[in-house]
């Protein structure tokens, strides 16, 4: 069966009041930015529904797989559209069947019928329906509580829509309806899976990544592009921001005691984020954090850590197990990246004994032993820009393969 | 000249020549330096790699880079063998074997492995109720090739499959040379777990080929040193040779089937059927672009000596053996009357040849058969 529409269903956002249209457009233009290089595909939105076409069937198939991922979507489903008159209708339902193994398959009819038009009522087109299908399909079990084939057909007032499968959307709010924060993404496996789940609730992010060159190799700046990459495919573009550390961590070197130049570190960190946040108008940082998790992570050292700033850092981390981290790094496809084994700048200076409850007060003491003002203010000015996902450069392979 | 000897191997084709020659230029770093010319070599090691896997219906499966068929159906049979001992320390292959996997039995058996050889009928295709009785729950590895070299015997892989998953835990490997590119390779359920493709068959290049597996399989590397392919084939990766290969592979998939194998070849049964002393060997559902006959009372070698002194080449019954002389065990196999035995030519067509070519081969055949029969 060659189906030519998919039938988008709104997840939790059919519930938000005023916001409702915003989410909506929201959804509909980021479904229309990762189909744009799908020339026949188009997106209309209605006020419950949303209907994507395309006149090629590899396209709907496409469409179909990248949908999965978009977030703001409860459900989907591939669907034929035909005239709204009960001959037309019959006549689909009985292809789209013909198509699928029916013998000893439980089955229901289900009718929505947005179109109050349409002369049959919703129980009358359902048994009409049943009553004309069963006999062609005598295979067919009927049961109405979850059945294996469920036959929607949902009468519109542009025809209507049959469809037989339905497909789990990603949940979730649509991505950069709830506004915009700064992702602090390493190359771990923790910090892409932090930045997935704020985006899940709708957040428009930019990234911002530290790199010690020569100390960190081309190759471990290249795996967090791909990283930030693949989370542009979640949603909106992203922006990364590329902060040469090398002058910094030195600097840190030679300013603080070995155990707490890594609380130092992190507190450079976070002040540059903190004004790089500033600079594009963010409204909050978002770190790959877990309680407990490494020495940075204790709840002395990120209390430390946090005293630079009075922005909100998002961590969503905070209580997730490292096992469960993986598993949704795995799902969203970021794993397998981020166990690439480059060298990156919180291990390459890490102290052999960081201490895991800095005192505040003892750190700020020693970097008072040097002026790091200027070095932010320059790190942040120097920074590298580039929007993600990358154009398409012309693969250079494509002629040799 | 026309060449029907692509069984042996194929005239290698200009857009794989090309790729090879602009990859040994462009990408000559080694894969594994840590440099940029060594990342690119080994992005477009990985895309090739990709690719393979993809083309032989493996998508995102191990693809071993390795120097031709003999050495991917070694490989596949010695490193899945002792990788999987601990399933049983059973092997089948089949009877009619290319020698890559039978002369790796007594190696094999030296190491303490059983080897047992399934059956095959007339129409040389494996006897299933033999490979029934043969498969039990301690057998690791089975190989089962899915094009015979000699006659073109197609193999039923997917009800072999069926057979050795319902009974073993076994890995199953096919020995896909003849058929890759010529013939869908069966990558279902049911379908081999493991291929071995090799170049120089598909237009591409002598010295290349590959053992491509749905997954790892417990493979155990057969060479040692360097620990390139993740250890499971040392020695620097030839880059350009995976992407001739990669780009060999696409091409006979994607050009399979602007070539009639199968026009040409029920052409020339039909032609075949109007000597009294020629008998086509094989079935009609042999694969269509090998094609083997036998001549009543004379050797193989008579036939392909006067085809040549015309520019056509065909061999005997295959290029590996047909010099060493030694009666053809894929006959002996196949109960091959004895007046016949000796007098077998090997037809195998490949991309290039044409319908015009047929013809020409017919009226050479006509004449050869005139002189045989005043002798």
């Amino acid at each position: 069966m060659m189906y030519h529409e998919i039938m988008i269903r709104y997840g939790e956002l059919s519930l938000k009041g005023k916001n409702r249209n915003v989410f909506i457009r929201k959804l509909r233009d980021n479904i229309r930015r990762i189909m744009k290089d799908l020339p026949t595909v188009k997106v209309k939105s209605e006020h419950d529904r949303m209907y994507l076409f395309a006149e090629e069937g590899q396209e709907i198939e496409e469409a179909l797989e990248r949908l999965s991922d978009v977030f703001g979507i409860q459900s989907f489903s591939p669907a034929v559209r035909c005239k709204a008159d009960l001959e037309t209708i019959k006549e689909t339902a009985k292809r789209i069947l013909s198509d699928m193994e029916t013998e000893g398959k439980t089955f229901k009819v289900e009718v929505r019928r947005a179109d109050k038009t349409f002369p049959l009522k919703t129980i009358e087109l359902q048994q009409e329906m049943g009553g004309h299908l069963l006999p062609l399909f005598p295979g067919l079990v009927v049961r109405m509580k979850n059945p294996e084939i469920r036959l929607l057909i949902d009468i519109r007032e542009d025809g209507a829509y049959l469809s037989t499968k339905t497909l789990q959307g990603a949940g979730g709010l649509p991505a950069g309806s709830n506004g915009h924060a700064l992702l602090m993404l390493s190359g771990g496996i923790d910090s892409p899976v932090a930045g997935y789940l704020m985006m899940k609730r709708g957040l428009k992010l930019d990234v911002i990544h530290f790199h010690s060159p020569p100390f960190t190799s081309e190759q471990s700046k290249q795996k967090v592009v791909e990283l930030a990459e693949r989370l542009s495919a979640f949603g909106t573009r992203i922006r990364m921001h590329t902060i040469h550390f090398t002058e910094i961590q030195q600097a840190v070197q030679d300013a603080v005691p070995s155990a707490l130049t890594m609380t130092t570190m992190r507190r450079m960190m976070m002040k540059i984020a903190d004004r790089v946040r500033e600079e594009i108008g963010a409204k909050a940082i978002v770190t790959g954090e877990s309680l407990g998790q490494v020495a940075s992570q204790t709840l002395d050292s990120l209390s430390a850590i946090n005293e630079v700033t009075t922005t909100p850092v998002l961590r969503p981390l905070i209580a997730v197990d490292k096992l469960d981290i993986i598993s949704i790094a795995e799902k969203i496809g970021t794993y397998e990246t981020s166990i690439r084994p480059f060298e990156d700048c919180c291990t390459i200076f890490t102290p052999s004994n960081p201490a895991t409850k800095p005192k505040t007060d003892k750190v700020i003491y020693y970097e008072g032993n040097a002026d790091f003002g200027p070095m932010i203010e320059k790190a942040v000015a120097e920074r590298e820009i580039i929007e993600l996902p990358l154009k398409k450069e012309e693969d250079p392979f494509s002629d040799l393969l | 000249m026309i060449y029907f000897d692509n069984s042996a191997t194929t005239m290698p084709d200009d857009r794989v020549l090309d790729t090879f020659v602009k990859s040994s230029k462009a990408f000559f770093a080694n894969p594994s330096s840590l440099h940029r010319l060594g990342i690119e070599a080994d992005r477009l090691l990985e895309r090739a790699s990709e690719q393979v896997a993809e083309l032989a219906g493996m998508p995102g499966g191990k693809v071993v880079f390795t120097s031709g068929g003999t050495e991917a159906d070694n490989l596949a049979l010695f490193g899945l063998a002792r990788g999987n001992r601990s399933h049983g320390k059973k092997i089948i292959v089949s009877a009619i074997e290319h020698p890559a996997v039978l002369q790796s039995i007594p190696q094999l058996e030296a190491e303490g492995f059983m080897v047992e050889r399934v059956h095959v009928g007339r129409d040389g295709v494996i006897d299933m109720a033999d490979l029934d009785r043969k498969l039990t729950a301690d057998t690791s590895v089975v190989s089962i090739m899915h094009v015979n070299n000699e006659t073109g015997a197609i193999q039923p892989l997917e009800e072999a499959g069926k057979l050795i998953r319902a009974k073993t835990r076994a890995v199953f490997h096919s020995d896909t040379v003849q058929s890759f590119g010529k013939i869908p390779v069966p990558i279902s359920e049911n379908g081999p777990d493991a291929i071995s493709v090799s170049a120089h068959k598909i237009h591409g290049l002598e010295g290349s080929g590959a053992l491509i597996l749905k997954k790892r399989h417990e493979l155990q590397p057969i060479l040692f040193g360097g620990g390139q392919q993740e250890g499971l084939r040392s020695g620097t990766v030839p880059v350009a040779h995976a992407a001739a290969l990669a780009k060999a592979m696409r091409l006979s998939v994607e050009e399979r089937d602007l070539a009639p194998y199968a026009d040409w070849r029920n052409d020339l049964v039909r032609y075949f059927g109007t000597f009294s002393k020629v008998m086509v060997l094989g079935s009609e559902n042999n694969a269509p672009h090998i094609l083997s006959v036998a001549i009543r009372g004379i050797k193989g070698e008579i036939a392909v000596n006067a085809l040549q002194e015309r520019e056509i080449y065909v061999s005997t019954s295959s290029a590996c053996s047909s010099r060493s002389r030694k009666e053809s065990h894929v006959l002996q196999a196949m109960g091959v009357p004895d007046d016949y035995r000796h007098g077998v030519i090997r037809i195998s067509f490949g991309r290039m040849n044409t319908a015009g070519e047929i013809e020409k081969f017919k009226e050479v055949f006509n004449s050869f058969m005139e002189t045989i029969e005043r002798v």
